[in-house]
C-alpha cells in the first residue's frame, strides 16, 4: 500500500509512480489531492489491484484499463474508462462526457449524473459484459452507436424528463434498462421499449445490489417499482442503405 | 416500394467460352467467388451479369478457352452522360441505395506523378554505381530531436547523450499500408506479414484487431486504433512496435466504415472482439476527438498505455486545408503522420466519396513539407505518403516531395492476383483476398505470395537505388524533400507552386 500526494504533480510523474508501484507489487494506492491529472490508470493490469483517488482526476481515467478498480470519492472528468477492457470504476460524485467509449469489458458505476455520450460503441463480446449505471441523468446522444453490454439509467432524485436527446442513435446491440420511462419521442427509431420480465429484474438485481452497496444506498430505493428495457431492432441498422456498383 | 424484378442494366462484361478448346473441367465454376459459370448438361454456360472481369476464371483455366470482354453491346457515347453515370441512375433507381464499391476511384483524374521527372548527373558530381557502391534505404520513422548531444566515453568515442524518442526501423522506405482482417482475408494479412518480417519492414493491422496467429509478427506491426476501437485493449497496443489512431482514408475521407454483419463470422469475432453476426460499424468521427486538444488526448492516453515505448502514427485523408491540419497533428504530438491521397484504395466506399473528395497526394504532400518546414517542427513527425503508390518511381518522386517513407495497399493486393475490379465490398474475391469464404480463402497460400510481395518490394528497393545513383547520392536521406531534383512537365504555373518545383528546361 502506498498514498501519494498528488498536489501540483505533473501527470506523467503521478502515472509513472503508479506503475512503478504495480511493478514492485504494490496492491493498493491512496492519491490524495487530485487535481485534474489526466489517465490515472491507464493500460493498468492486475484483477487486485485498487487505487482509490481523493480529489477529481482529470480526463481518460481508467483508460484501456484491464482488470483493476478505481474508486473516486469526487467528481470525475471527461472519457472515464475509454475502451476498458476489464475492472471496476467507481465514482461517487457526477461523471463528465464520454463514459466508456468502446468499453468492452468491465463496470463503471456513477452515483450522480453524466455527460454526453456515455456508452458510446460500448460493445460485449463473449462472456465480457461491460456494465455502466448511473444514478442520476445523461446528456444527449447517450448510447449512441451502442454495439453491447448494458446500461442502466436510473435517475434518482430526478424529477425532470431522465433521458436525453439522440437517445440511443445508431444502437445495434446491447440493452438499455430504464427505471423510468422517457418521452418516446425521443428514442431512435432503431430501438424498441419493453417492460423489463423477470429475467431482467433478476439480472438487475445483481448488479444494482451491487452498486447500492458500494454507494451505501439501499437496494430497496432504487428497485421499487417496474423498470423498462431497450433493446435494437436491428444487429444491421444501415444495411438497406447501400448497393453495390 | 416493392421492388420489380426486371433490371434495366445490362451486364457490364461478357465472359465468352471457346467452346472447341472447353475440356469441360469445370475448373472455371469451382474458381468463380461470383457463379458467373455453370455446367448446363453437355457445356459450361456463363451467366455475364455476374462476371465482373477479376481474371480469375481465364487464368486458371488449362485450356486458354475463356475471354472476358467489355460488352459491345454500347451505350451510346456521350461524353457529357457516360456510361458510368447512365448505370448509376439505373441501379439507384431499381434499389434506391448509395451506391458503393473497393478499390480506389477509376475517375480520370490528371497524376501528377506522371508529370514529375527525376534528375540525374552529367560529367560534374559524378553519378554513382549502385552495382558497387553501397546505397542506404534504411529509413526511421519517429519523432528526431532538434539538437543531439553527444558524450565522449574512456577511448574517446562519442556516444549519444540526447535520448532518441522511440523509432520503427525499415530497411527500406516502404511500409504495408493498413488493411484489417475483415477487409481483407487472414491468408492475405498473412502473406503480408511474412513479407515485411523478410523485408524488415512494418504491416498495419488497419482498424480489425489483431489475429492471434499474427501476434509473433508483432516487431513488424503497427496496431490501429479507430473510432469503433475494435480489438483495441492494453495489450493490443503493446503487441506491434507503434500504435496508429486511424482519422480518415484516402479514399473515403470525412466517412466511417462499416463491415457489413454477415462477414462477422466466428473468427473475425474472436479478433474485433465484437458479436457474431452483429454490424462492425466505424463512425466517422471519433466520438471523443473533437480538436487537435482532444486529438492530443487519445495519443497521450496511447502513450500512457504503452510507458512512452512506441511511436504513435496518426492517418490522415488528403483533404483541402491538409498542411495546416498536419501541422496540427504535429503539435498535438504525433510521432508520424501518414497521409493518404484521394486515390487511395479502401474495402467499400460509397462512390459519391471516392471519387470526388479530397486532393491529390503529390499536392498534399508538398504543401505539408513545405508548412512543416516553415513552422520548424519537420523534424517533431515522419511522414507516409499513401494513395496508390504504383511503382518505386512514384515512391522516389513522393519521397522527393518530402515523405520519409512510401505505403503501399493496392499494389501489394495486386501482387496476390487482384485485378482491381473493385468489387471487395461484396465478399466474393475469387483470389481469396477481399472475402471470407473459407473455399475462397484457402486458394491462397501466404507463403507463395509472402515471398513475391518480398520480390516486389526487394525489386522497387534496388530501382530506387539505381535512381540515387543515377543523381549522384548514396543515402535516401539526401533526397527527401529535395525538390530542386524534381522539374514539372505539361503542368500549369499554380501547379507547379502548390508543388514548390521548376518546369522542366529550367
Amino acid at each position: 500500500m502506498i498514498t501519494i500526494d498528488a498536489k501540483g504533480m505533473y501527470y506523467r510523474d503521478l502515472n509513472r509512480l503508479i506503475r512503478e508501484g504495480i511493478a514492485k507489487g504494490v496492491k493498493k494506492f491512496f492519491l490524495e489531492n487530485v487535481n485534474g491529472q489526466y489517465y490515472i490508470g491507464d493500460g493498468i493490469k492486475g484483477d487486485d489491484i485498487v487505487i482509490n483517488v481523493n480529489g477529481v482526476p482529470g480526463n481518460d481515467l481508467g483508460a484501456f484499463m484491464d482488470g483493476p478498480t478505481i474508486i473516486v470519492n469526487d467528481n470525475a472528468q471527461d472519457n472515464v474508462g475509454n475502451t476498458m477492457n476489464a475492472g471496476k470504476i467507481l465514482i461517487k460524485g457526477d461523471a463528465g462526457d464520454v463514459v466508456g467509449y468502446g468499453m468492452r469489458g468491465g463496470r463503471i458505476y456513477i452515483l450522480g449524473n453524466a455527460g454526453y455520450r456515455v456508452g458510446i460503441h460500448m460493445k460485449g463480446y463473449n462472456e465480457q459484459l461491460p456494465v455502466i449505471i448511473i444514478g442520476g441523468k445523461v446528456g444527449s446522444f447517450f448510447a449512441e452507436y451502442m454495439a453491447g453490454g448494458v446500461i442502466i439509467l436510473l435517475g434518482l432524485n430526478d424529477t425532470g424528463d431522465t433521458g436525453s436527446d439522440y437517445f440511443a442513435v445508431g444502437m445495434h446491440g446491447g440493452v438499455i434498462y430504464l427505471r423510468k420511462k422517457i418521452d418516446f419521442s425521443k428514442y431512435s427509431k432503431e430501438v424498441e421499449l419493453y417492460e423489463a420480465d423477470d429475467n431482467d429484474m433478476a439480472f438487475l438485481k445483481k448488479y444494482l445490489s451491487e452498486y447500492a452497496d458500494s454507494f451505501n444506498i439501499s437496494i430497496e430505493d432504487i428497485m421499487g417499482g417496474s423498470f423498462y428495457k431497450i433493446v435494437p431492432s436491428s444487429a444491421r441498422p444501415y444495411a438497406h442503405l447501400y448497393t453495390s456498383a | 416500394m416493392t421492388k420489380s424484378s426486371f433490371s434495366s442494366i445490362q451486364s457490364e462484361y461478357l465472359a465468352l467460352i471457346d467452346h472447341t478448346k472447353c475440356v469441360r473441367c469445370k475448373r472455371c465454376i469451382q474458381n468463380c467467388g461470383w457463379g458467373t459459370y455453370s455446367f448446363g448438361g453437355d457445356k459450361i454456360i456463363a451467366d455475364h451479369f455476374k462476371c465482373v472481369a477479376c481474371g480469375r476464371c481465364y487464368t486458371y483455366c488449362p485450356e486458354g478457352a475463356i475471354s472476358i470482354v467489355k460488352n459491345p453491346t454500347v451505350i451510346r457515347e456521350n461524353y457529357n452522360w457516360q456510361e458510368y453515370h447512365i448505370r448509376n441512375i439505373w441501379k439507384q433507381s431499381e434499389t434506391g441505395g448509395i451506391v458503393i464499391s473497393g478499390m480506389g476511384t477509376t475517375f480520370k483524374y490528371k497524376k501528377y506523378f506522371d508529370h514529375i521527372l527525376l534528375d540525374a548527373c552529367q560529367v560534374t558530381n559524378p553519378s554513382i554505381d549502385p552495382l558497387r557502391e553501397p546505397m542506404e534505404l534504411k529509413t526511421y520513422l519517429g519523432k528526431k530531436p532538434s539538437k543531439i548531444e553527444l558524450d565522449f566515453n574512456e577511448e574517446g568515442e562519442p556516444v549519444l547523450k540526447t535520448k532518441m524518442p522511440p523509432q520503427i526501423e525499415l530497411q527500406t522506405p516502404f511500409v504495408f499500408g493498413a488493411m484489417s482482417y475483415g477487409s481483407i482475408s487472414l491468408n492475405a494479412q498473412k502473406a503480408v506479414a511474412l513479407a515485411a518480417r523478410a523485408l524488415g519492414i512494418v504491416m498495419n493491422t488497419g482498424e480489425g484487431g489483431l489475429h492471434d496467429d499474427l501476434i509473433p509478427f508483432g516487431k513488424n506491426i503497427i496496431v490501429q486504433v479507430a473510432s469503433g476501437r475494435f480489438g483495441v485493449h492494453r495489450d493490443y497496443l503493446n503487441s506491434g512496435i507503434a500504435v496508429e489512431i486511424k482519422i480518415g482514408q484516402g479514399a473515403k475521407p470525412g466517412i466511417g466504415g462499416h463491415l457489413p454483419g454477415e462477414k462477422i463470422g466466428m473468427d473475425i469475432s474472436r479478433t474485433r472482439m465484437i458479436p457474431i453476426g452483429t454490424d462492425a460499424i466505424s463512425p466517422a468521427p471519433h466520438h471523443d476527438i473533437y480538436s487537435i486538444e482532444d486529438l492530443r488526448q487519445l495519443i497521450f492516453a496511447i502513450k500512457e498505455a504503452t510507458n512512452y515505448e512506441k511511436p504513435v502514427s496518426v492517418k490522415v485523408a488528403a483533404v483541402h486545408n491538409i498542411a495546416a491540419i498536419v501541422s496540427g497533428i504535429v503539435r498535438a504530438g504525433a510521432d508520424i503522420v501518414y497521409i493518404d491521397g484521394y486515390t487511395g484504395g479502401t474495402g467499400a466506399a460509397p462512390n459519391i466519396i471516392k471519387d470526388h473528395v479530397g486532393i491529390p497526394i503529390e499536392l498534399a504532400l508538398a504543401q505539408v513539407d513545405e508548412r512543416l518546414r516553415d513552422e520548424g517542427i519537420r523534424n517533431e513527425a515522419s511522414i507516409i505518403a499513401a494513395g496508390s503508390i504504383r511503382s518505386s518511381a512514384d515512391a522516389v518522386k513522393a519521397i522527393t516531395l518530402g515523405a520519409d517513407a512510401v505505403a503501399i495497399g493496392t499494389a501489394a493486393l495486386i501482387v496476390m492476383g487482384c485485378h482491381v475490379c473493385g468489387r471487395c465490398n461484396t465478399g466474393n474475391c475469387s483470389w481469396g483476398i477481399t472475402t471470407q469464404r473459407p473455399e475462397l480463402v484457402r486458394r491462397l497460400d501466404p507463403e507463395v505470395y509472402g515471398e513475391r510481395l518480398y520480390n516486389l518490394i526487394s525489386a522497387w528497393s534496388h530501382e530506387i537505388q539505381e535512381v540515387l545513383g543515377a543523381m549522384g547520392v548514396n543515402s535516401i536521406e539526401s533526397l527527401r524533400g529535395s525538390r530542386e531534383r524534381l522539374r514539372g512537365i505539361e503542368l500549369t504555373d499554380a501547379e507547379l507552386r502548390v508543388l514548390g518545383i521548376k518546369h522542366a528546361g529550367l
